[in-house]
């Protein structure tokens, strides 16, 4: 292969005196800083030239995995095709230019994107308001967490300060009630995947604030008995939020706001297609009902009728003196929310509904293959939502073959692996989400290398331990880099 | 139907594999009361053709206006190699690199990036980027909170020369978590912190005291006797940084006789397009000692099986995946493509390449202050030394001036008037490197113009 599977650190590339000048300003004589305010030595950048910087990160970016190179089933994340007219939209050099802080009179275009967003949003939610300022899904959550606490403090309802999570959900429900002040209660689910409504029923009182919930679950079935837990938390005093890292599973089908849900956060990077970018960024847009569209996050686009002609503003404090606040330094991530913009667009009303259908259909499809493969799945009795779950502990078991293995040898096949050891309650899992984007050739390929794995179990499981073989690095060793903390360059070795 | 493969044959062969009759079939674990009706409200589809038409005419009728604002967010040139690079599928279409043998593009870029924000810092460790600047403050916030053992009062220190975007973001965050905000006055003639604003606090448990360079009037403070200060009184420092500027200030980790403690700012100047207030980047580093209280994605450089160099994400063990309730932060994602920006814009342009981009903005703005000021109605508001940005005292009401300005093509600067009413009509401007004297001519053309049908205050 002639790949370059090895590419060296970009400071090897420089040596003093080189550098990209066709990138720099003209030397321009100005105000000196004040002598005791001065950088004294150089920061360790690298000096190289245009070409260095280019093939280096070009080398750098073929050693990744990515949807648009490889199937990337990682549950619970929604890897689809992210359409490339939504990049060439959100870069067109007027959005690109356009400072956060310039005249609204002059950003029309933009805020009409904006404003149609968080109406689309709204429909496919059944929300009643949306706000799109959260910068990710994690900070859309803590918004969503802050407005139930704000909700009941506003009430005088000061002591309720729990959030009840079942024990798949994502590490960040927790996280963020801690990050919100609140504590996090876990309740258990059924041996089915719904959640134990004694438990809940249990977990609920004068202090809960809340509970925060994924429909389908990150157990990759729908909750069949939401309508029950939805009475019981509301019963209780508590409103419920929706985790909508699944809504890919539901879109067009089922919405969160005929659910019960009382707030919810959208992903936008997974639903509505915007890009992963290697992690990040996100766009955690919110959604609420009436009762709690007081204390959205601001800004917020506001339309105002002005003759025939609609008149687009940013809704500030003024206008929303309940609000939990200011999210980000700006507006939100608007070159994000402008690709989601152009992907619903694209998509419209039929292409929306058609989402969860194939997403759904491609989950069921591959799960049943993989199962007449010999796979075993967590609930077999459940219809797949748009992810499922293998579980591996019979293989663990009888070949010491773990789901490391299996997904590190997934990646000598071609295949970015699924999520492994998600959720924690499933021994030796992979979580697998095929995504709608995906053609039934693609899933066979797939079966097809699941099953050479399954093969490679029988005859040879110490194979399987060592893999992957084909990749830039071998597996990695995690403990030293714990232990022996390497996390910055510090210049050539003496 | 956009964006789906699916063939009739592929369809019919599936739900047969599957043993179902029908796609809607596999919905039926959902009660019948909440299935959806259509979503008629939803726009019917558009080609990429229209849409593109669309977003086209949209983004004309936006236009391009000739901006001296800064304010947080600023106007730089940007290699054409840097976003050719970074919207690659390989990076643009790839996520968090959690299976590390496919991901060593983003992992390598990565310590690389936390390799340059170390030493352009003057810092020892980074993360792998927060959202952006105001949260990455919030972060700051709580972690300092977390770091200073000695302190139990979670009180901390929020100068007004601090962005009033980051204060307020940081009172979103932390009102929730007990933290209590103090703010700290500045000195009206030279628009920075003086050490004497702090002698109200002495002798009390302060956590940690916040400090911007370049402040938010653009201002540059006393960072020394200011960080001394709060070493002296049991408190961390808390630097807020513009990165373009650490080419020519010192870096906080030289801040006095110890350095800052955690340095943080918004990565936007390196890279990232205004692009209406994001995506940017916000960036954290910090000392060894604290590198277990640090929020978000770290990388490390160790070994595979063969003992050959290699890139993974570490420390996780504080992260919501592994410890959930009890993690650092909530944060999930950095801002990958921001981030991966900031270190192709840095390798380009080299230490001295962002030295002469800083001197080329100091000049550019001193040149801006200069012509505005000598038509007489504006002056220079403070006396203190500048980096970039400068506030303009106005002889009568800024609104009216500004709106005169846009309607001749001039974005004039930023309003004071709604955060800092006391300094009356007040204007904070910025130039950097992209402009030139002649828009700088046409700022002060446009001014003179629209001067006379505002009436003096």
């Amino acid at each position: 292969m002639s790949l370059n599977l090895r590419e060296p650190l970009i400071f090897d590339f420089s040596r003093p005196g080189r550098g990209a000048r066709g990138q720099w300003p003209a030397a321009l004589a100005g105000p000196a800083v004040p002598e005791a305010l001065r950088r004294r030595e150089r920061a360790l950048l690298p000096a190289c030239s245009e070409l260095d910087v280019v093939r280096h990160y070009t080398r750098l970016s073929r050693l990744n995995f990515s949807i648009d190179t490889h199937f990337y089933p990682l549950g619970s994340c929604t890897m689809k095709y992210n359409p490339r007219a939504c990049n060439a939209a959100a870069m067109l050099p007027e959005f690109l230019g356009r400072h956060p802080l310039a005249p609204a009179a002059h950003g029309q275009g933009l805020l009409a994107c904006l404003y149609e967003l968080q109406e689309m949003l709204k429909t496919v939610t059944g929300m009643r308001a949306v706000a799109l300022s959260p910068l990710a899904g994690a900070h859309g959550e803590f918004a969503g967490v802050a407005m139930i606490r704000a909700y009941h403090r506003a009430r005088g309802d000061l002591e309720r300060n729990e959030i009840i999570v079942p024990e798949a959900a994502h590490g960040t429900n927790p996280a963020t009630a801690s990050m919100c002040g609140c504590i996090a209660r876990e309740v258990a689910v059924d041996a089915e995947g719904d959640v134990d409504l004694a438990a809940l029923r249990a977990a609920v009182g004068p202090r809960t604030a809340g509970i925060m919930l994924t429909n389908p679950s990150t157990l990759g079935v729908f909750e069949r008995r939401i309508e029950a837990v939805a009475q019981i938390v509301h019963e209780a005093g508590g409103l419920l939020y929706y985790d909508g890292a699944n809504l890919n599973a539901i879109l067009g089908k089922v919405r969160p706001g005929d659910m019960g849900f009382d707030v919810i956060h959208m992903n936008l990077h997974k639903t509505f297609s915007t890009p992963h970018g290697g992690g990040g960024p996100g766009a955690g847009a919110v959604g609420v009902s009436a009762r709690l569209q007081p204390f959205l996050p601001l800004p917020i686009v506001g339309r105002d009728a002005d003759g025939d002609q609609a008149r687009y503003r940013w809704l500030e404090e003024r206008d929303l003196p309940q609000s939990i606040g200011r999210m980000a330094s700006f507006a939100g991530n608007a070159g994000v929310l402008l690709r989601a913009y152009v992907y619903m667009r694209m998509l419209g009303r039929e292409g929306m509904q058609r989402v969860g259908e194939f997403a759904t259909l491609n989950a069921n499809y591959l799960s049943a293959r993989l199962q007449q493969a010999g796979f075993e799945a967590a609930y077999p009795r459940r219809r797949a939502s748009h992810e499922f779950i293998l579980t591996l502990k019979r293989l663990a078991q009888t070949r010491g073959v773990t789901a490391m293995d299996v997904a590190k040898r997934l990646l000598d096949l071609g295949f970015h692996a699924p999520t492994t050891y998600f959720p924690l309650l499933i021994s030796e899992c992979l979580l697998i989400e095929p995504t709608e984007t995906e053609s039934k050739q693609t899933l066979d390929a797939f079966v097809d290398a699941m099953a050479q794995i399954l093969r490679e179990a029988a005859e040879d499981p110490e194979r399987l331990h060592g893999a992957p073989y084909t990749l830039p690095v071998r597996r990695l060793d995690d403990v030293r880099a714990a232990r022996d903390l390497d996390l910055a360059y510090r210049g050539p070795v003496a | 139907m956009p964006f789906i493969p699916h063939t009739d044959e592929d369809i019919r062969e599936m739900l047969s594999a599957i043993g179902a009759t029908s796609i809607e079939s596999l919905f039926d674990e959902i009660p019948t009361a909440l299935r959806t009706g259509s979503l008629q409200e939803i726009p019917a589809g558009m080609s990429e053709m229209e849409i593109l038409q669309l977003m086209s005419a949209r983004a004309r009728a936006d236009g391009r206006q000739l901006c001296f604002i800064g304010a947080g967010a600023y106007e730089h040139h940007i290699p054409a190699a840097v976003w050719a690079i970074v919207t690659r599928g390989e990076f643009y279409s790839a996520y968090t690199p959690y299976q590390a043998e496919a991901s060593q593009g983003t992992l390598q870029t990565i310590y690389e990036f936390q390799s340059m924000m170390t030493s352009l810092t003057g810092m020892q460790v980074s993360n792998a980027s927060l959202y952006d600047g105001a949260t990455a403050l919030a972060e700051a916030a709580l972690m300092a909170v977390r770091a200073n053992r000695r302190s139990k009062s979670a009180r901390i220190l929020l100068p007004r020369t601090v962005h009033p975007h980051y204060r307020a973001v940081a009172r979103t965050t932390a009102s929730n978590q007990g933290l209590r905000l103090e703010e700290v006055a500045y000195d009206r003639a030279q628009g920075g912190t003086p050490v004497e604003a702090l002698r109200d606090f002495e002798g009390q448990d302060i956590t940690a005291l916040v400090i911007a360079q370049p402040n938010f009037f653009g201002v540059l403070e006393d960072v020394d006797t200011l960080t001394d200060w709060a070493h002296a009184h049991g408190a961390l420092v808390i630097a807020v940084v513009n990165p373009t500027s650490l080419s020519l200030l010192k870096p906080p980790g030289n801040w006095g006789g110890r350095g800052a403690d955690i340095v943080v700012g918004d990565g936007q100047p390196l890279g990232c397009p205004l692009s209406a207030g994001g995506p940017y980047f916000g960036f954290m580093t910090t000392r060894s000692e604290f590198v277990r209280q640090m929020p978000g994605r770290i990388v490390g450089r160790t070994v595979d099986l063969e003992g050959r160099p290699g890139f993974t994400l570490t420390l996780q063990a504080r992260e919501q995946h592994i410890r959930r309730a009890k993690a650092t932060s909530n944060i999930c994602t950095n801002q990958g493509l921001l981030m991966m920006a900031g270190t192709i814009y840095l390798a380009m342009m080299g230490a001295e390449g962002l030295e002469r981009v800083a001197a080329a903005c100091m000049a550019r703005t001193a040149e801006l202050t200069e012509r505005l000021a000598a038509g007489g109605a504006v002056r220079r508001m403070f006396a203190g030394p500048v980096f970039h940005e400068a506030v303009l005292a106005l002889d009568r009401p800024a609104a009216p001036v500004l709106a005169a300005l846009a309607t001749r093509g001039i974005q004039g600067g930023l309003d004071l008037a709604e955060h800092y009413p006391e300094l009356g009509s007040a204007v904070l401007v910025c130039a950097t490197e992209t402009k030139t004297t002649a828009d700088i001519e046409a700022y002060g053309q446009a001014l003179a113009e629209a001067l006379p049908a505002v009436r003096a205050a």
